[in-house]
């Protein structure tokens, strides 16, 4: 998918389905900084603490050990460490609760670790 | 299997204002069509060249085929459900002339329904260029024979049916190209419609949603089993319907991308499960299951690529295709017009010529998403009342038939249980 990173005086928006999520997913790249949550509840301000690549999750409540991650109103997996508010969500700090492969996969290309080639 | 039209009923849709009706080709069996087209149906891949040229430069004709030489239950059930599509007026079938699968076979089915058909093997009338010929002069006189026969009746949203199906996902497909789709169905749905939707795969982990989302008791087992059966297959093959690709591009898990496709389905209650070339026995929310059924070969996908599903939605009765793509697909459909959503502003910039509708605006905070879905119902309605989609347009006309095994019942058993 095509990325950009919008001029620094926009703060990168991050849009949230369900009033319940504990996550958003951007629409931009974000850098560390303010980010704006946009959903069904209007819109608010919360601080991105690490870079985050467009269509990717952000924390946008607290988020502990083992607790469910909710995206759409739904579960979309498990915590595996305590997750703070503007943290990138993904591969790193949160599993699937159905598939055994889910914490294989290299966090930024996505590409499995679990199988030799040698 | 089709309760008989009540034309008061009918007509009273036809006369109230804003969601007034349109002019369809009545079927014998009460379904309308919003297309009248001429099917050309090969029946093996040696008659492929043949077919392909009968339809060039003919006006409303279409090809589809089936490459195999050895016939299936499952591929003959899928040709017969397009032979009597709704938006089909004719059919003429091409076989080479040994194959398992009978074109003549098919012709009479289809004759049966009401419809002129024709068939012929090559290998009886010379070679390609004199099987042409012959294709060509069979197409004018089945033409001649539909225009006779031709009933244009009033049209209402209850008489339509529409599928949905998405492919070349982006993180938007979740956020906006679905959920129009699922909040246009909701609209269809209560306007007396019926919407279909598929890929089970891709619903791995609403096990629980699934079950409440069931109009009856029967219909929540319907959806249990068909569940079970996909996961129990998605653990047997040992792959979830997620990607590197996926992961990449910001999704976690197998349950976020599955919500995320749900999303398509809208919120109203499901009726059942039907299978592939089944039709549903009543209006409303359906989900297709184009799973296999476990068989002793234990051959078939589930979906091979993006047209192969939508031939399943087209096979089931779907008038109109509603494709969802966020990265941006090129491609088209035989038999039903297919409408491309974009959830992706850059994407629907960028495709322009291919894409129907953006729904990115949904992100951008320009229109909200029950607007969002009002547009897309005035959308699929000009389509409906013959306004040419992108794909139709550009002359897109793509199908994919193919060897699968499924223990559905024949057509006139109705839906399976």
């Amino acid at each position: 998918m095509t990325v950009s990173t919008p001029p620094a005086t926009q703060p990168p928006v991050a849009f949230q389905i369900g009033a319940d999520d504990n996550v958003a997913t951007l629409l931009v790249n974000a850098e560390p900084g303010p980010v704006i949550v946009r959903g069904s509840t209007g819109e608010r301000q919360i601080t991105a603490s690490e870079p985050i690549e467009n269509s990717h999750k952000i924390a946008i409540a607290p988020i502990a050990e083992d607790a469910d991650v909710i995206k759409f109103g739904v579960v979309i997996g498990a915590a595996t460490r305590a997750i703070a508010q503007g943290e990138w969500v993904h591969l790193h700090n949160c599993r699937s609760r159905l598939d055994e492969r889910s914490n294989a996969f290299d966090v930024h290309t996505g590409v499995p670790e679990d199988i030799s080639y040698e | 299997m089709n309760e008989p039209i009540d034309k008061s009923i009918s007509e009273a849709i036809w006369q109230s204002g804003n969601n007034a009706g349109w002019r369809g080709y009545l079927r014998s069996d009460g379904r309308k069509g919003i297309r009248n087209i001429i099917l050309v149906v090969y029946t093996v891949e040696c008659a492929s060249h043949v077919a392909h040229s009968i339809g060039n430069g003919e006006q409303d004709v279409h090809v589809i085929g089936f490459p195999g030489c050895y016939d299936n239950q499952y591929a003959i059930r899928m040709i017969l459900a397009l032979g009597r599509h709704p938006n089909i007026g004719a059919v003429l079938t091409v076989g080479l002339g040994c194959e398992y699968t009978q074109p003549s076979k098919i012709a009479q089915s289809v004759r049966e329904s009401g419809r002129p058909a024709d068939s012929f093997f090559i290998q009886e009338n010379g070679g390609t260029a004199t099987s042409i010929a012959l294709g060509k002069q069979k197409i004018s006189q089945l033409r001649a024979e539909m225009d006779i026969q031709v009933q244009l009746v009033p049209m209402s949203w209850s008489d339509l049916v529409v599928g949905s199906e998405c492919g070349g996902s982006d993180g938007t497909s979740g956020l906006a190209g679905n959920p129009v789709v699922g909040a246009f169905f909701d609209l269809l749905v209560d306007r007396g419609g019926t919407a279909i939707f598929e890929e089970i795969v891709e619903m791995i982990g609403l096990r629980p949603i699934l079950d409440a989302r069931g109009a009856t008791p029967q219909a929540s087992e319907q959806l249990r089993n068909a569940y079970d059966k996909t996961d129990r297959y998605c653990r047997e093959v040992r792959q979830y319907s997620v990607a590197p690709g996926n992961f990449a591009g910001g999704l976690t898990t197998i349950e976020e991308k599955s919500m995320g496709a749900f999303a398509k389905s809208g919120s109203r209650p499901i009726q059942g499960v039907i299978r592939v070339a089944e039709r549903p026995p009543h209006n409303g929310l359906w989900l297709l299951d184009s799973v296999p059924d476990a068989h002793f070969m234990q051959f078939g996908y589930t979906n091979p690529n993006d047209t192969e599903g939508i031939m399943d939605l087209i096979c089931a009765g779907s008038q109109i295709i509603l494709f969802v793509t966020g990265r941006g697909s090129v491609i088209g459909s035989a038999v039903s017009p297919l409408i491309k959503v974009t959830g992706n502003s850059i994407t629907y910039n960028r495709m322009k010529d291919d894409m129907d509708f953006n729904a990115g605006r949904i992100l951008s905070g320009e229109i909200t998403l029950p607007a969002a879905a009002e547009e897309l119902a005035a959308l699929v309605r000009a389509v409906a009342t013959g306004q040419l989609t992108k794909p139709e347009a550009l002359g897109h006309r793509e199908y994919f038939l193919m060897y699968k095994h499924q223990d559905t019942p024949a057509l006139e058993a109705g839906c399976h249980a």
